[in-house]
């Protein structure tokens, strides 16, 4: 754990940050973005670089939780108590009935049938009429706990998205660690000597994929409260993507590489869009320098430095 | 005579016309070795994954300690007993041997969902690896990655994860494949020691090893079986001169 040092520095920084200043709307709005995609990314982080399953359609997971949010504001239910269940619940049941038949695959085939799965849900979500379609739904008013506005404020917000954030890493890293987790990491690199030791990854596999769809139904359940504002965009499969390159980026082989990652694609996805007019055209040549020169990503280069 | 361990009942397997495992029947007692020779193409990694249950096969019956094993996948086989290396060698790159090893002891006591502990912390798994580990001569390797093992580690390393599952039965598939001639000297001593405490199905290609170890030995031609008996008969069992030894002398 000694070389997760800059991960535990930003988490500190996030903590300290609405103390030293940046307390406005615009920069808890932007951190409450990198914290709950880091979150996202850091349970995808666990999938891919954990178990090894490349799932390309995590943002499915995420747009469930958001949308159990959407839906049950829609009809009035607005209580975190019922609402965060809900959202982690209907991911996770999404993850276990995709998981069931897309774990059965592997390779470019597991990519594409979680890919095929995210674009299903995408296209259900936008032709959810009584919840805006195509052009999304907006609260009625964030989500309450146990009757107070609590997650309307904003400082408080900021500390629930990151007390999620850190527990998410401390969770998957528990998972990684453990017999689960011994199993999973295995089977990774070798599923015949798994199977050859007397156990099938099959149902590892599966009990992860719903674990990290069920974290993604979390932050999908914050990214709601965070915008107010729920739309299909969120569910596309180039979400999907950004989550996977994030954790890319950040480095696979590290769960605490995909908040390096998220923190750096957020910061210059933000800094690009403001101060050149074609960012697109320079972020992506960008993301592609970065995964041919950065190897092992972001978190390789700091454990390098430091090894 | 005690009842076999492992009881092949008249395997068959075709691919298309050609029949793979001709009705092979073949019985492995308690405590013998018993190894399976035969040339190439003889069918003999079909057979394997017969006993083990990579693939099933079109007819007959896989009989284990007095259980019909045939419909069991290999998994469930394992943990009925049936332990097996590869013919190239299958070990987790990027954990260390003890990791390697402490895989199996898990897979064996308790459930391995379990979610909160380090498993890496389990006193009593890492004993027990440590255990198997010494058993064949890598304790001092114990936390190397099995990675950076040297071939001959790597098939010892196997062994250990292998008798780590508790088996009543090893199958060993060419264990000296690739060996150069130290580590297969090394490696034959290593399976002399472990002939007392098992019961071992030996598949292999190198005749001295076979000979030197072999209790008694199935010559298998074209997916059937042409001779089984103690080394002596099959050395002078001219059927088996003219099908194999004969073809080797060529």
């Amino acid at each position: 754990m000694r070389e997760a040092w800059l991960p535990l520095a930003v988490l500190l920084a996030l903590g300290a940050a609405p103390l030293l200043g940046f307390g406005g709307s615009y920069e808890t709005t932007l951190m409450a973005r990198v914290m709950i995609l880091a979150m996202a990314a850091v349970s995808l982080s666990f999938l891919v670089g954990g178990a090894g399953l490349v799932s390309l359609g995590h943002a499915a997971s995420v747009g469930v939780g958001a949308y159990a949010v959407a839906i049950l504001d829609a009809h009035n239910v607005t209580e975190a108590t019922r609402v965060l269940p809900a959202a982690i619940g209907a991911a996770a049941l999404f993850s276990l009935v995709t998981g069931a038949v897309a774990i059965r695959t592997s390779g470019v085939h597991f990519i594409m049938i979680t890919l095929a799965f995210g674009q299903m849900a995408f296209f259900t979500a936008s032709s959810l009429a009584a919840y805006g379609g195509d052009d999304g739904y907006t609260l009625y008013s964030r989500t309450e706990v146990w009757g107070s506005r609590l997650l309307g404020d904003r400082l408080a917000f900021h500390y629930v998205c990151l007390g999620a954030l850190a527990l998410t890493w401390a969770l998957c890293a528990m998972l990684l660690a453990s017999r689960f987790g011994r199993v999973l990491r295995a089977a990774r690199e070798n599923a015949q000597r798994v199977e050859a030791v007397g156990l099938s990854p099959y149902p590892f596999r599966l009990v992860a994929y719903v674990i990290a769809g069920a974290i993604g139904g979390a932050a999908g359940f914050l990214l709601a409260n965070a915008t107010e504002f729920v739309s299909p965009a969120g569910i596309s499969w180039q979400r999907s993507g950004e989550l996977l390159f994030m954790v890319i980026l950040g480095g696979v082989g590290r769960l605490w590489g995909a908040i390096l990652g998220a923190v750096a694609f957020v910061l210059l996805e933000t800094w690009l869009a403001d101060h050149v007019a074609h960012w697109k055209m320079v972020f992506g040549p960008l993301l592609v320098l970065a995964v041919l020169f950065l190897k092992g990503g972001l978190s390789g280069l700091v454990v390098r430095r430091h090894g | 005579m005690a009842e076999p361990l492992l009881r092949l009942v008249d395997l068959r397997k075709h691919y298309g016309g050609l029949a793979v495992t001709d009705g092979v029947s073949l019985d492995v007692l308690p405590g013998e070795i018993h190894a399976v020779i035969g040339p190439n193409g003889a069918g003999k990694t079909t057979l394997i994954h017969e006993i083990t249950g990579v693939v099933r096969p079109d007819a007959g019956q896989v009989v284990f300690a007095g259980r019909d094993v045939t419909r069991l996948s290999l998994p469930r086989r394992v943990r009925a007993g049936l332990a097996r290396t590869f013919q190239i060698t299958s070990v987790v790159p990027g954990f260390t041997a003890l990791a390697n090893v402490a895989l199996a002891v898990q897979a064996r006591s308790g459930s391995s969902f379990r979610f909160l502990r380090p498993a890496a912390s389990e006193a009593a798994t890492n004993t027990a690896a440590m255990d198997a580990l010494a058993e064949v001569g890598l304790a001092d390797r114990a936390e190397v990655p099995a990675g950076a093992l040297s071939h001959g580690e790597k098939r010892a390393l196997e062994l250990a994860i292998a008798l780590a599952t508790k088996p009543r039965l090893l199958l060993l598939d060419e264990p000296l494949a690739g060996a150069g001639p130290e580590e297969t000297e090394r490696l034959i001593a290593l399976l002399t020691r472990l002939k007392s405490a098992y019961t071992i199905l030996l598949v292999e290609h190198d005749m001295q090893a076979v000979f030197a170890l072999a209790d008694r030995v199935s010559v298998l031609v074209y997916g059937r079986v042409i001779a089984t008996g103690t080394v002596a008969d099959i050395r002078g069992n001219p059927e088996v001169r003219a099908a194999y030894l004969g073809e080797d002398e060529a």
